[in-house]
């Protein structure tokens, strides 16, 4: 057990972009949010997963919809307390934890608001263990937790209680209220009991946030390499170095789709890196090689201070580190696969995860 | 009797003004910029005066790309409480306004925060309705206090504009002596960046109401009887009248009148334009023969905005940086700036600048030669292929595509780059570089610009663009163009991500000649 204080949100949001891989929305927002939130009623204190009591009701909180609608309606500061008073309400029972969807972008700050509001302890622990665009691929799907009930509420009072058959359909429901309450959405979902928790979610993500972004911090006010911090942090590799020539963008099956070329220098001269992204970066391929796929965490980097560069900033020129991190274990099971992997995003390609890939000479360890 | 346009541009180092004739270098000189700028304005105005070839009374126009506003910002100095009033509804209110603004800033401006009803949707639903006796009551309130300058914002104004529309109206009607700066007219989609603008907008007010009247004033001393104009971020005029209203429109005048200058002087209009300085070295992207717009949030004095500035990256690198020799040959950050003619080797001083590297090497001849003559080539070499490597990084990153781009090289240090450069088709050092801010503004045009989102579900494209057009013009005449001059020259449709309405942001620009008289 410990406490999150305002010290410990620029790490946080700093790592929480990098997980973001290329998606999740705006972190400043988030810490302005939490910052706030922390000011007026923190502090907030967090538990380990394994501190949680098995009796224990745990909830999400988190926000679905769309990042540019974000920047410009800005929450009211009631939805998230009004979507879990909605949630407590059809079940029956007081809340008792609170929870992180996903630790990257945006929604890495948002439980941080509703236990501060709450009073109520957030756990340190994800569904996803990065970003990903769609509810059901969350670690407890894997272990037939359902994401209903769920509520929903906006900025006017409105709350909305969906109970769907699967976690597909919840996604479906949630993405058609989403709209009419103004293209975004504060939610309260996926409600399991301590033990549940314990099993389906990803231990330890948001500290791994914080540890990845402090990594960064540090290395930049020191004048070492943040890029190298992070990996360190992460577990990862170094996939790539190079300059972006060409960013091509087309609306694709209703997604909003897009590839990344960059030509390599220093040790990958002569080779060129694709990335193929959909807010969150899918698939890279080395000289027409992958040699990483989604669910495995792919970031690009701005080469000099490690910022990461989100998906719809991406453009020629920028120079670039490429890396990848592994995603949780989960995911690379059959049943992960299924959820999030290459297939499911429409790529005719299978899974392999990027230790396995990585061609001699990709750079690793410098 | 001969119609002359003088350019004042005030930069980090020097203060350049220049006189033209039909578009013809009269004269030109250059000055050191003073702490209050305006000694510095004064005393280029008395040296170009003291040129035989300029009259005062054969003067027509002065155009002043000045930074009086931004370092009122940056010193936080005769900045006016100001009341925001934001429309919002129930939503937004989690971040108030100017939340995340430096203190000393904060504390500067903050009158009064109010969050009314209103407010729009992303599609241009309303949130909920405006209420017009809250907005009385608010007004009432603020004249009570003598609040005088206000920022209005609303949620999705760019998308619907209408609500502060209204909720100025009723706020000019109940306090007719508040001035009100409307989120629309400043900044883009993007509340607390948008609404953080039109506050630092809001303001200025009180500093417009000191700075324009003296430079009126030292013009007038100066036995000019000529029209004053002040220079826009995105290079076109602006009258006294409207310098009143739109004092942010200021900001970075400077880096936007080189390019300007850069254009008109080599011809080029889609290009790459280097500033070379004494200590800093400007790197931007000419469209159409206008600066391209930076995307991101730009931070003013430690507040984050999001209205037009030119998009430029500044490299520590001009004729007064100091060379260093350990462990590699590297150049600045440091610079000697304005002590040049001091510091310089070939000036007799001790310190080896950029310049010195320029004039050993042949490149530029000022100073006496003979003081770096034994300087060893290979460090010569080194230090002008580090300084082009570096420039040539920045081209690089500052191009939208792979294909060479022409490149127009300006400013008093431009003489530290020789030959070609990697990336670019040519490289144009043009006539007069030494002054291109100053002739960019002399010969700025009047413009006017709309820049909105337009729900394609709810709205027809054509009728929307034309409707855009029919507005930028209708402002390029009030800003005081020539109504018979005034052209549409761009008109630009962006998609906007993830917006579910079919969204697309419409940017129309509309040019103008300055009218003759009034």
């Amino acid at each position: 057990m410990r406490t999150i204080t305002e010290r410990d949100l620029e790490p946080l949001a700093t790592g929480a972009a990098v997980l973001g891989s290329g998606g999740g929305g705006d972190p400043y927002l988030g810490k302005l949010l939490a910052m706030d939130a922390l000011a007026n009623d923190g502090p907030v204190t967090i538990l380990d997963l394994d501190e949680v009591p098995d009796d224990a009701v745990c909830a999400m909180s988190a926000v679905m919809g769309a990042p540019t609608v974000l920047v410009e309606k800005i929450p009211g500061g009631g939805e998230q307390l009004h979507a879990l008073g909605a949630l407590e309400k059809h079940i029956g029972r007081p809340i008792t934890h609170i929870l992180c969807a996903e630790v990257g972008g945006l929604n890495s700050t948002l439980p941080i608001v509703a236990a501060a509001r709450t009073g109520l302890p957030l756990v340190d622990c994800d569904a996803m263990g990065r970003a990903f665009p769609e509810i059901q691929m969350s670690t407890p799907t894997l272990y037939g937790v359902a994401a209903t009930p769920m509520a929903l509420a906006d900025d006017k009072g409105n709350t909305v209680v969906i109970e769907a058959i699967d976690n597909r359909w919840t996604e479906r429901m949630a993405r058609s209220i989403t709209i009419d309450m103004g293209a975004a959405a504060y939610i309260a979902l996926f409600v399991q009991s301590g033990a549940q928790a314990k099993r389906a979610m990803i231990a330890g993500s948001l500290s791994l946030a914080q540890s990845v972004g402090a990594a960064m911090i540090s290395a930049r006010n020191e004048k070492t390499d943040p890029v190298a911090a992070a990996l360190a942090s992460l577990g990862g590799t170094r996939l790539f170095e190079g300059k972006v020539v060409d960013v091509t963008r087309r609306t694709e099956a209703g997604f909003a789709r897009g590839r990344l070329r960059a030509d390599g220098t220093g040790s990958d001269a002569g080779s060129v890196l694709e990335v193929e992204f959909q807010n969150e970066n899918l698939i890279a391929r080395r000289d027409g090689q992958p040699v990483a796929t989604v669910p495995d965490v792919i970031v690009v980097l701005e080469a000099e201070t490690a910022q990461p560069i989100p998906s719809e900033h991406l453009r020629y020129g920028y120079r670039i580190v490429v890396v990848a991190a592994p995603c949780d274990r989960r995911w690379r099971t059959p049943q992960g696969l299924e959820l999030v992997g290459p297939r499911y995003f429409g790529y005719d390609l299978d899974y392999i995860p990027f230790e396995s890939m990585a061609s001699p000479g990709s750079g690793d360890g410098r | 009797m001969r119609r002359l346009r003088v350019g004042i541009d005030v930069g980090g180092t020097n203060t350049d003004a220049v006189a033209l004739e039909g578009g013809q270098l009269v004269a030109w000189v250059k000055t050191p910029t003073t702490a209050d700028v305006t000694t510095g304005i004064v005393t280029a105005l008395d040296q170009l005066l003291e040129n035989d070839a300029v009259t005062a009374a054969e003067i027509a126009d002065v155009m002043v790309g000045t930074t009086h506003f931004t370092n009122a910002m940056a010193e936080v100095k005769g900045l006016l409480p100001t009341a925001v009033i934001r429309l919002c509804g129930p939503a937004t209110r989690a971040l108030p306004p100017m939340v995340d603004w430096p203190p000393q800033v904060y504390r500067a401006v903050n009158g009064r925060v109010f969050l009314c009803q209103g407010g729009h949707e992303y599609d241009g639903r309303e949130i909920v309705p405006l209420d017009r006796q809250e907005l009385k009551d608010v007004a009432a309130e603020m004249r009570t206090v003598g609040l005088r300058t206000i920022a209005i914002s609303a949620v999705f104004s760019p998308v619907n504009g209408s609500h502060e529309q209204e909720a100025a109206a009723v706020i000019a009607d109940e306090h007719p002596e508040a001035k009100l700066s409307i989120s629309t007219e400043i900044g883009r989609i993007g509340l607390l960046e948008r609404e953080n603008a039109t506050i630092v907008n809001a303001c200025l007010a009180g500093v417009a109401d000191q700075i324009v009247p003296t430079l009126e004033d030292t013009v007038r001393r100066h036995g000019i009887a000529a029209r004053i104009h002040l220079c826009q971020n995105d290079g076109t005029l602006m009258d006294a009248d409207y310098a009143y209203r739109y004092p942010v429109a200021t900001f970075a005048s400077g880096p936007t009148n080189s390019m300007r200058g850069a254009a008109l002087l080599s011809g080029e209009s889609d290009c790459v334009v280097v500033d070379i300085g004494g200590t800093t070295t400007d790197v931007g992207v000419l469209r159409k023969g206008f600066p391209r717009e930076a995307a991101v949030a730009v931070a003013i004095a430690g507040v984050r905005t999001n209205f037009r500035m030119p998009d430029v990256l500044s490299l520590a690198i001009g004729g007064g940086s100091v060379v260093h020799l350990e462990p590699e040959v590297t150049v600045g950050p440091e610079s000697v700036g304005y002590r040049l003619s001091t510091e310089a080797r070939v000036f007799g001083g001790p310190t080896l600048t950029a310049t010195d590297l320029a004039v050993a090497c042949g490149q530029a001849t000022v100073g006496d030669p003979g003081l770096v003559a034994g300087l060893d080539p290979e460090v010569v070499e080194q230090g002008l292929g580090w300084i082009r490597r570096r420039i040539a990084e920045t081209i690089d990153r500052m191009k939208t595509e792979p294909d060479p781009i022409p490149v127009v090289v300006v400013g008093g240090g431009s003489l530290l780059l020789d030959g070609a450069l990697a990336g670019a088709s040519r490289v144009v050092r043009p006539e007069h570089f030494q002054v291109a801010n100053a002739i960019g503004a002399a010969l700025a045009q009047v413009g006017g610009q709309v820049d909105r989102v337009v729900s394609l579900e709810t709205t027809l494209r054509d009728q929307a663009v034309e409707a855009a057009k029919h507005e930028a013009a209708t402002r390029c005449i009030a800003a005081g163009a020539d109504p018979a001059s005034v052209r549409v020259v761009d008109v630009e449709e962006i998609p906007l991500a993830y917006l579910p309405s079919n969204a697309v942001r419409i940017v129309v620009r509309a040019i103008g000649d300055l009218r003759e008289s009034r």
